[in-house]
């Protein structure tokens, strides 16, 4: 008993106190990659190595679309290695959850030259809203909103409906001392049918899709529906073939994706923050409706 | 090639087995290919098993109905005290089908034999329970890894899983369905207890829900973004399945990775041992009530995948293994990071176990709870973790070594007891081990090359390739076709061999035991069904 004091006071407090103070990475981190579309002459070399194909291309006459898709992306860094011009920068953004899937999707339009390199950015489509990323904000406005609402508690049933345990490592972690989920009252949950939120990870294979719409259906009204990871909102490397669905929206209507691979725990944290703002919403149109 | 050792070998087999045997061939002498001429696996492996007490490490199919107008069926045998594989070639004629099952005398290859027939089409002729396991009952009848199904196909609407598990009667008896959505944060599977009152009598395991044809799509994405598809086989595992995958490819094409890429894949499979090892301890703990211990051990664990990001960009230490070696050096600064960490990790392990030591209860909760008999666990050919806490004295590390593992002593902690709390105290030794060898390799070879260029990879060959992963045994077999590409990837992860030790050790036990010693074996769903 003495020990387990003594350990406890030299331990001390560790949790960190993400998001009301941003919190300090590895600069070694690898975020997002970003995009400068007017230095960048040519996207092949990025697109050939990306192992999801989150870059991508398509040539029509003289002219070429870039493609980038957030929700695809695994985070290699490797489109920064294969591209010169420093056109694509790793950055240590991590904040990407969004609710509405169209808002990962970058597209570029060139005019395409002879050598198969491209000029003259013609127009981007940019999608990436900066008002949900104001996590401080959102961190506040959840408490509250879980206050209000929940009765100071959110409950997430968490469902892997076939991921590699890679997202799962991340959301145990939430529960860990120094991210500590808790805090904010957000807990996990044994069942659906005492959960606001259905967490879900990887894609939606064949044999886990019954269950998978068994759970969603178990729980009460308002719900909502995350999903993590890039297999979680695309597929990820395994995509669709004979035994993956693909993305958890191919089978139940998703209210905020989280990108990564895996999401950090702060990236995890700042999506559930973002879909309880969504859960508010939901309550009071059910109400009104 | 046949060596001269090979040529001895293949007299000896000829000698005992006639001309089932047809040749005997390998690039490498610590992998010697048998060739036979029928799909009769049983002499040689009786020969194999009486004469040389060999292990069978693995059961796999692979389709050449296009090239060769047959299927075979590979078996892997190692020997104690050699590093050798002896991998049987056994040829399935395409007209037939059939081969003899081992599952009998060998139950270790159970699902693995059954893998085959729901894969491959092919009959495991008296099999002793020859129902599907990898495809689950409702899906059709098709053969995903035969080269004439698309990795694409889309497959008509099924049912909900009716898999009909067996009854068990008596007066009190109950069955108990649990899953394959879990109460805990974990992946999925369905259990199906037979209880009296509170003992288990009885545990049914249904896997494969998240089957999501990967040794398929190996087959489809060119080498260089196949490894970071190894890296998704089991999320926890992503260095030692993405190194295995590399260092495959790296044996079919004769690329021999700098020494100093050697000691980081050896530094980075060995923090993986350690965050998943601390990561356990804590999960047992808590399992048995002692909260306060997995606090400590979550918050250890999380400085470590810290220190993962800060060596490899990644808290999995993903997107750093390649073939040739690694993505990237450390500078200084990173070493003195590594350094740092492994100090501290080192004095804190050691206040987390003797807080585990001073709990009376917890002890007294683990010790002859779970347990897995060594006669059993050699029987049902466990490995890892949990085959060194009941006498099963394996590791790839020393047994076949490859990294830089040779380059450092380390010591292999095996157990008789086979509880729970032994598979804790395999994990609790292990670390102090990890944290040794880490120290030994951090200077290593400093000032080497960590990574050559990969040329093109020649198609045509293949090649096995063993990693300890830190659940244990993992095994990546490939076939290199054109194109960068693969024909064939397999793919053992060491919970396939595992899962039945679940079902002994279980039995017998209170259902509300059941937790922590699934938790001791700490299985990979994901690796399982692939």
């Amino acid at each position: 008993m003495f020990k387990i004091l003594q350990k406890t006071v030299s331990t001390g407090t560790v949790t960190a106190n993400y998001p009301a103070e941003p919190i300090k990475i590895s600069d070694r981190f690898r975020g997002r990659p970003t995009f400068d579309f007017e230095k960048w002459r040519d996207a092949r070399p990025a697109a050939e190595v990306c192992p999801t194909g989150a870059i991508s291309i398509s040539d029509k006459g003289n002219s070429r679309k870039v493609t980038v898709d957030y929700g695809l992306c695994v985070f290699c860094g490797l489109c920064a290695e294969a591209s010169s011009e420093q056109a694509v920068r790793i950055t240590q953004e991590f904040e990407l959850a969004t609710s509405d899937r169209r808002n990962l999707v970058l597209a570029a339009e060139y005019t395409l030259n002879a050598d198969h390199t491209h000029r003259g950015l013609r127009k981007v489509e940019r999608q990436l809203v900066n008002a949900e990323t104001d996590v401080e904000r959102l961190g506040e406005k959840t408490r509250e909103t879980i206050q209000k609402i929940l009765g100071r508690s959110l409950a997430i049933r968490e469902v892997d409906a076939g991921s590699c345990n890679g997202c799962e490592q991340e959301i145990v972690a939430l529960n860990n001392p120094v991210h500590d989920i808790e805090r904010f009252g957000i807990q996990f949950v044994a069942s659906p049918r005492h959960a606001d939120m259905l967490l879900v990870t990887g894609p939606v294979t064949r044999n886990m899709e019954f269950a998978l719409l068994k759970t969603h259906r178990a729980m009460a009204e308002p719900k909502v529906v995350v999903a993590v990871g890039a297999c979680g909102i695309s597929g990820g490397i395994f995509g669709e073939n004979y035994a993956s669905l693909g993305g958890v929206d191919r089978v139940l209507p998703v209210d905020v994706y989280i990108p990564g691979c895996p999401p950090r725990p702060q990236a995890l944290l700042h999506g559930i923050l973002l879909a309880v703002g969504r859960l508010g919403e939901r309550l009071h149109t059910d109400r009104e409706g | 090639m046949m060596t001269q050792a090979m040529s001895a070998i293949f007299e000896a087999f000829r000698q005992k087995l006639g001309s089932q045997v047809q040749s005997v061939r390998g690039d490498r002498e610590d992998e010697v290919y048998v060739l036979l001429g029928d799909p009769d696996i049983r002499p040689i492996a009786d020969h194999l098993r009486v004469e040389f007490g060999a292990r069978l490490v693995t059961v796999f199919a692979e389709d050449r109905r296009t090239t060769e107008g047959v299927f075979f069926n590979y078996y892997v045998f190692e020997q104690k005290g050699s590093a050798q594989y002896l991998i049987v070639q056994a040829t399935v004629r395409s007209d037939s089908l059939e081969f003899p099952s081992l599952s009998a005398e060998l139950p270790a290859v159970n699902w693995q034999e059954r893998e085959i027939q729901d894969w491959f089409g092919l009959t495991a002729m008296g099999h002793p329970n020859p129902r599907r396991v990898a495809l689950h009952d409702n899906w059709p009848d098709v053969c995903p890894l035969r080269k004439d199904f698309p990795l694409e196909t889309v497959l008509p609407p099924f049912e909900g899983e009716r898999h009909l598990y067996r009854p068990a009667f008596g007066e009190g008896v109950l069955q108990v369905p649990v899953g394959p959505v879990h109460a805990g944060i974990i992946e999925p599977g369905h259990f199906n207890f037979a209880v009296a009152g509170e003992p288990i009598l009885y545990l049914q395991l249904r896997m494969f829900y998240t089957h999501k044809g990967t040794e398929k799509l190996f087959e489809k994405l060119p080498i260089p973004k196949a490894v970071f598809l190894a890296e998704s086989i089991s999320g926890d595992s992503s260095f030692s399945h993405g190194t295995a995958f590399c260092q495959a490819v790296e044996r079919a094409a004769n690329i021999e990775v700098p020494l100093r890429g050697l000691v980081m894949r050896t530094i980075l499979l060995e923090l993986e041992r350690i965050c998943n090892h601390v990561g356990d301890i804590g999960a047992i703990a808590t399992d048995v009530g002692f909260v306060i211990a997995n606090a400590h051990a979550s918050r250890l664990k999380e400085t470590m995948v810290t220190l993962n990001e800060q060596l490899t960009g990644n808290r999995l230490l993903r997107g750093m293994v390649c073939v040739g070696g690694v993505r990237r050096g450390w500078d200084q600064a990173q070493l003195d990071t590594l350094r740092t960490a492994v100090d501290s990790l080192a004095r804190e392990f050691r206040d987390l176990v003797s807080l585990i030591d001073s709990s009376e209860s917890t002890r007294d909760r683990l010790e002859q709870t779970g347990v897995l008999r060594p006669d059993k666990a050699r029987d049902l050919g466990i490995v890892g973790v949990g085959g060194r806490a009941s006498g099963v004295d394996l590791d790839v590390r020393r047994d076949h070594p490859y990294a830089a593992y040779s380059r450092y002593k380390f010591r292999v902690p095996v157990y008789q007891a086979g509880d729970v709390w032994h598979r804790m105290q395999v994990r609790i030794d292990e670390v102090s081990e990890s944290i040794d060898i880490v120290r030994k390799a951090m200077t290593d070879g400093l000032q080497r090359e960590f990574r050559v260029p990969a040329p093109a990879i020649p198609p045509g060959r293949y090649a096995l390739s063993a990693v300890e992963g830190w659940r244990g045994e993992i095994i990546h077999w490939i076939r290199t076709g054109p194109d960068d590409h693969l024909e064939r990837c397999k793919i053992k992860d060491p919970s396939l061999n595992n899962w039945p030790a679940l079902v002994e050790a279980v039995q017998g036990n209170i259902i509300a035991d059941f937790p922590v010693i699934n938790k001791s074996f700490n299985l990979s769903y994901s690796g399982t069904d692939r």
